[in-house]
């Protein structure tokens, strides 16, 4: 009985007794939420255009930053760090298409995703050597990203907003905008959609895929630059930073593979979702529940709905 | 000419579908087990047989725990680590509980524990596959690697979180603790290693082995012709886990001597889905050779710069390991999709027809 | 799905044509046999040439002159611990080229340092002492938990001692039980009495509510059984909040569970990565940053350089000195950094907390050559002799001071029952842009800790009935 209590009235008396800090628990899994969603965006990104699931992501989330700071470090101002990051971003993905894809074309899914694997390894062997394994700290102040804190006097008590999170959440919501535009109405974006849609058929009215993949794997650059400024403002940039890209699989099971408003809404819900349990429900397991949270989410998520939130295509049920 | 079966006349059918029907091959496995058995403990030195021979033959046999998964069933996990961490667990509490009961039993059970925690997890594949299961096996990786770090019960509430070997004796001599000597722990896990690859490959060619690997080709195909998806891919997960809890409590009780949480972790899992993807999927020589490959690079590697005489930094070649076994996978992946074991095979087809370039 | 297809088992021969089910888009991938030719002679290539290093690589002759000795350093400059493990690990080579540089080695034998890396990952770290064991070495110091864990049943085997200064096994200070392991200056258990014995004296302890936070791996739980005696001895509540290993980035949850349960003081057992964002995590939270103490991994200049002005009044324990204005670490900088022999990413480095603990890591083995040689009067001496130098190191403050480390730690004397040493700590202050050290040595509570030492050891012996241990009286 006392235990049932714990698990299904307690916490939401905590709730109730503290809504203050019911809010501040909200703003933090929203903020969390957000930063998922940034890494999922682009794993969506290239699995839409591309059919690749791209485990690589997460590691390009801190080459790009750990480049930016170090860029930063070797004397360039921030704006030519940025821009010289992102050369290096699309050279990177020029090197990924010509090297990896073009010669996996066409190849089961499961092959391409253990060569992101492999891709993984590769850019961090080439991060550590050429940057170092020493976290570094993100260039916020440089990049005009501002550092301070609100606080709003609720319910008796506090909520504390930093300015950097809400930061996070406008940039996260005005790059999805732009993708959507740039899906919608640009030349490359319609061709990257037919891309999606099916290879051939676009390859048949003169699109060309390599170029397609090179794009794509370039945006998904960018999203991880942005996701790794936001990340490493945080905390700092580091390589631990990559084990929580992993978490973004689960975000993905939530929102769909293919869907950009998916990864959205699925960063939400696993971000808030995960806070609201670890603080209410978590002292009862211990703490740490967080590490599966996401996880077994997505697990109980896809015994019900296979293909996600907005999932736009049927997986094939067994 | 070196490998040709021409002249090897099969007069009865057992003789036919023994498992190596040609003669070289049975002369070729005779001489790596002689090797093995005999030749290694004899002229290996400690480093050799500890560090080299020992993670060989246990990665071996998590890799071909994997591949029975993966490559036969053709259910893609990310779980392996977790699932060989189920098996060093319960091996532990088993020989806590039962300190007397010989250890090679205990180890072998603790597979049984692995087997169960396995087809719980393997649950979702009745509904799902491919990428959505890899992110469920994910789930079982994180939550098992929870539950070893919570709960005390499971490393008898020691305050480090770690699980440490005790001493077991097999005829009087020590196979697991520190005093346990590389020769006996590598003939100890050589002799497991050996008898669980025989079995894998007698069910490999058995109803099961077909049956999952029905379930790999066409599932639908394979309901069709009477096989039941539920009882193929559980136990294909049973077996899959299994041979990941035995290689796990191997690792442990014979290789580390003890271990926390972290010696499960994903890293681990991706480690040994590596060795079966450049193995090849699909085929038992190719866990073996993939596992010699990722773990005896490394240690090639980490020697080359001293044995040139070149002063480098241990982490740099720990960076160039990493850029090197991503590159292999890469380059594995683009050339020869099937692994070392394709390339095995190929070098043996080339073999029957030398010194003629084409067959026939 | 995965898989070829095709294919039964490994004896069926057939060629193998890739035909998958999706539609193609450059048509069916089927190897040809021009293919399958140059792969057959990359492999008759590569097959020969690998198989030729391996037996370099195995039966490689151990270089071993009677006039070196072989020190292994156990160092992790990659993973998510880099951070840590890098200054640590060049203090500790540098101090010994050092001694190779000015004295010529220590009794006239030159040290080799070789590292090894682990990346905080205990089967690299066995794997390293394994292949390092044979080639002389004198003692590890596996700067990792769960290293120093898996070394302790084997160096008492191979008869090498293990120095994890300040870490690893609590009970290992006990000498009796642990012959080979030696824990100087102090153990994990006596630096939480020291914190609490600092509370304690600045306002008070009872009746408060401690938090502590930790990582959530050995390391970080190995003080936890003696917070918990102490909480019921001195009468605090505790609050635990355990960080993932994976969720070192990511303490948003756990700092709000800190706001939730409002403690008056916040201890940090964190290491590498976790240490910045939990500080971070703490400014953003507006916990005061003057009752929130690391312990001596939690505070570095590497944790709080990039944190910077915010992170000020940050506390952390400490028991090695701050900075390069001692005599050894000058001649550090003259003999090793200024003539490009160190692997530091610039001067400045040196002396960093981090630095300095590595340094003094090798001073503690470097003393204890010296008391063996002088002891044994071999000048090139073994693991076993080197036990015997640990156990009867004097590192007191006139040795320190001839040693060039004037004020720089408390006494470190060794005894047969107590591989722990006297144990002081102090705590220092991070003030925007530096360590200050703030208050003098504290002194454990030793009559309360050292029967629960007792009874881990007793403990950790009960189920190794073999495990050798030594009688002291």
């Amino acid at each position: 009985m006392e235990f049932l209590n714990s698990i299904f009235i307690a916490p939401f008396i905590d709730m109730g007794s503290a809504p203050d800090f019911l809010l501040q628990v909200v703003w933090e899994g929203f903020v969390s939420g957000v930063l998922y969603a940034l890494i999922a965006l682009g794993f969506v990104l290239i699995y839409k255009a591309s059919g690749v699931f791209n485990f690589a992501q997460g590691i390009m989330v801190v080459f790009s930053a750990l480049a930016l700071v170090s860029i930063h470090k070797a004397g360039a101002p921030a704006w030519l760090a940025v821009i010289l990051t992102l050369v290096i971003m699309a050279l990177l993905a020029v090197t990924i298409e010509r090297v990896v894809l073009r010669k996996l074309v066409n190849q089961h899914d499961a092959i391409l995703l253990m060569a992101t694997i492999g891709l993984t390894l590769v850019i961090k062997g080439v991060g550590e050597l050429v940057f170092g394994g020493e976290p570094q700290s993100m260039i916020t102040e440089e990049l005009g990203i501002p550092t301070g804190s609100t606080v709003w006097e609720v319910f008796d008590g506090i909520v504390i907003f930093q300015h950097i999170d809400i930061a996070a959440a406008v940039i996260a919501l005005l790059m999805v905008a732009g993708l959507g535009v740039f899906f919608s109405v640009t030349r490359i974006g319609r061709a990257l959609r037919a891309v999606a849609d099916d290879h051939q058929a676009a390859l048949s009215v003169g699109i060309s895929l390599n170029q397609i993949w090179a794009i794509v794997w370039f945006a998904s650059g960018v999203v991880a630059l942005v996701t790794g400024i936001m990340w490493g403002a945080r905390s700092d940039v580091s390589f631990a930073l990559e084990i929580i890209a992993l978490k973004a699989l689960a975000v993905l099971i939530l929102g769909g593979f293919t869907s950009i408003p998916g990864a959205i809404v699925g960063g939400l819900i696993v971000g808030i979702g995960e806070k609201l349990f670890e603080v209410y429900w978590g002292p009862l397991f211990g703490g740490g529940v967080e590490a599966w949270f996401a996880y077994v989410l997505a697990l109980i998520f896809l015994l019900f709905r296979p293909q996600g939130l907005f999932g736009e295509r049927i997986i094939e049920r067994v | 000419m070196f490998y040709r079966e021409a002249g090897q006349f099969k007069t009865s059918y057992s003789a036919d579908q023994a498992l190596l029907p040609i003669k070289q091959d049975r002369i070729g496995l005779a001489l790596i087990l002689v090797t093995a058995f005999v030749l290694i403990p004899m002229f290996g030195t400690s480093f050799f047989l500890s560090s080299i021979m020992i993670p060989f033959l246990v990665f071996a046999l998590a890799a071909v725990g994997l591949n029975i998964l993966t490559g036969f069933a053709g259910q893609l996990s990310l779980g392996t680590g977790a699932f060989m961490g189920v098996g060093a667990y319960s091996c532990y509490k088993l020989t806590t509980y039962f300190p007397d009961v010989n250890i090679i039993i205990l180890i072998m059970a603790s597979g049984i524990f692995s087997a169960l925690i396995g087809v719980v997890f393997g649950l979702p594949s009745l509904r799902i596959k491919g990428l959505y299961l890899a992110i469920t096996t994910l789930a079982a990786q994180f939550f098992l690697e929870w539950c070893f770090n919570r709960i005390g019960w499971l490393y008898n509430d020691n305050p480090s979180g770690a699980i440490e070997v005790p001493q077991r004796l097999l005829f009087g001599v020590p196979i697991t603790g520190p005093e346990a000597i590389p020769e006996v722990r590598y003939l100890v896990i050589l002799t497991i290693v050996a008898v669980m690859t025989l079995l894998a490959a007698n069910v490999l060619r058995g109803r099961i082995g077909r049956s999952w690997m029905m379930i790999r080709d066409m599932d639908i195909a394979a309901e069709l012709m009477g096989i039941r998806p539920l009882r193929a891919k559980l136990s294909a997960f049973a077996f899959s886990s299994y041979y990941c809890g035995v290689a796990g409590a191997l690792m442990v009780f014979c290789w580390i001597g003890s271990a926390e949480v972290e010696t499960f972790d994903i890293n681990h899992s991706f480690l040994i889905l590596f060795m079966v993807i450049i193995g090849g999927l699909g085929s038992l020589t190719g866990c073996f050779m993939g596992a010699a490959f990722i773990w005896v690079l490394p240690v090639l590697i980490r020697s080359v710069p001293s044995a040139l005489g070149i002063d480098m930094l241990a982490a740099t070649t720990e960076h160039i390991n990493n850029i090197v076994i991503g590159c292999l996978i890469i380059f594995f992946l683009i050339v020869e999709p099937h692994g070392l074991a394709r390339l095995w095979q190929i070098g043996k087809e080339k073999l029957r027809n030398w010194p003629y370039p084409y067959a026939n | 799905m995965l898989g070829p297809r095709l294919r039964g088992d490994d004896s069926n021969e057939r060629k193998i044509c890739l035909n998958t089910i999706n539609v193609p888009v450059y048509g069916t991938r089927c190897s040809n046999l021009e293919e399958q030719m140059s792969k057959t002679i990359l492999s008759k290539a590569l097959i020969p040439s690998l198989a030729a290093v391996v037996g370099l690589a195995a039966f490689a002759p151990i270089a071993q002159a009677e006039d070196t000795m072989y020190m292994p350093s156990m160092s992790y400059r990659t993973g998510p611990f880099a951070g840590g493990g890098t200054p640590f690990a060049d203090g500790y080579a540098d101090y010994f080229n050092m001694l190779n540089e000015r004295d010529g080695g220590i009794g006239g034998v030159k040290i080799i340092v070789e590292e090894c890396e682990t990346g905080y990952n205990t089967q690299k770290g066995v794997e390293c002492y394994e292949a390092t064991k044979d080639k002389g070495a004198l003692a590890y110091s596996p700067l990792s938990t769960g290293i120093t864990l898996a070394l302790i049943p084997k160096s008492s085997v191979d008869e090498i001692p293990v120095l994890s200064m300040g870490y690893g096994l609590s009970a290992a200070a006990q000498g009796e039980q642990f012959p080979w392991t030696f824990v100087y200056p102090t153990t994990y258990w006596n630096q939480m009495s020291s914190i609490l014995k600092y509370i304690d004296s600045n306002g008070g302890i009872k009746g408060k509510k401690i938090g502590f936070i930790y990582l959530d791996v050995g390391y970080g739980k190995e003080p936890i059984p003696l917070l918990d005696s102490l909480s019921e001895k001195m009468g605090f509540e505790v609050a635990k909040f355990p960080v993932g290993g994976k969720e070192m980035q990511n303490q948003s949850a756990q700092w709000l569970n800190v706001r939730k349960e409002r403690p008056d003081w916040m201890i940090m057992w964190g290491w590498g990565a976790m240490n910045p964002a939990a500080v971070k995590e703490a400014v953003r939270n507006r916990y005061p940053l003057d009752r929130f103490i690391g312990n001596w991994w939690a505070g570095s200049h590497n944790d709080l350089k990039a944190i910077g002005k915010t992170g000020k009044g940050y506390l952390a324990a400490n028991f090695t000195g701050i900075g390069q204005e001692f005599g050894a670490v000058q001649d550090i900088l003259k003999h090793v950094v200024e003539k490009g022999n160190s692997k530091v990413a610039s001067a400045d480095d040196v002396g960093n907390v981090l630095y300095n603990r590595g340094m003094f890591n090798a001073v503690v083995l470097a003393e204890a050559i010296t008391v063996a040689q002088a002891m044994t009067g071999k000048t090139a001496i073994t693991g076993a002799d080197m036990r015997v130098g640990l156990e009867n190191i004097k590192l007191d403050q006139a040795r320190l001071k001839a040693l060039g480390l004037e004020n720089f730690t408390g006494d470190v004397i060794g005894d047969c029952a107590d591989h722990e040493g006297a144990g002081s700590i102090f705590l220092q202050q991070w003030n925007g842009e530096d360590w200050e050290r703030m208050t003098d040595l504290i002194e454990p509570m030793n009559d309360t800790v050292r029967p629960l030492l007792e009874e881990a050891a007793a403990e950790y012996v009960s189920d190794k009935p073999d495990f050798t241990s030594q009688r002291c009286r």
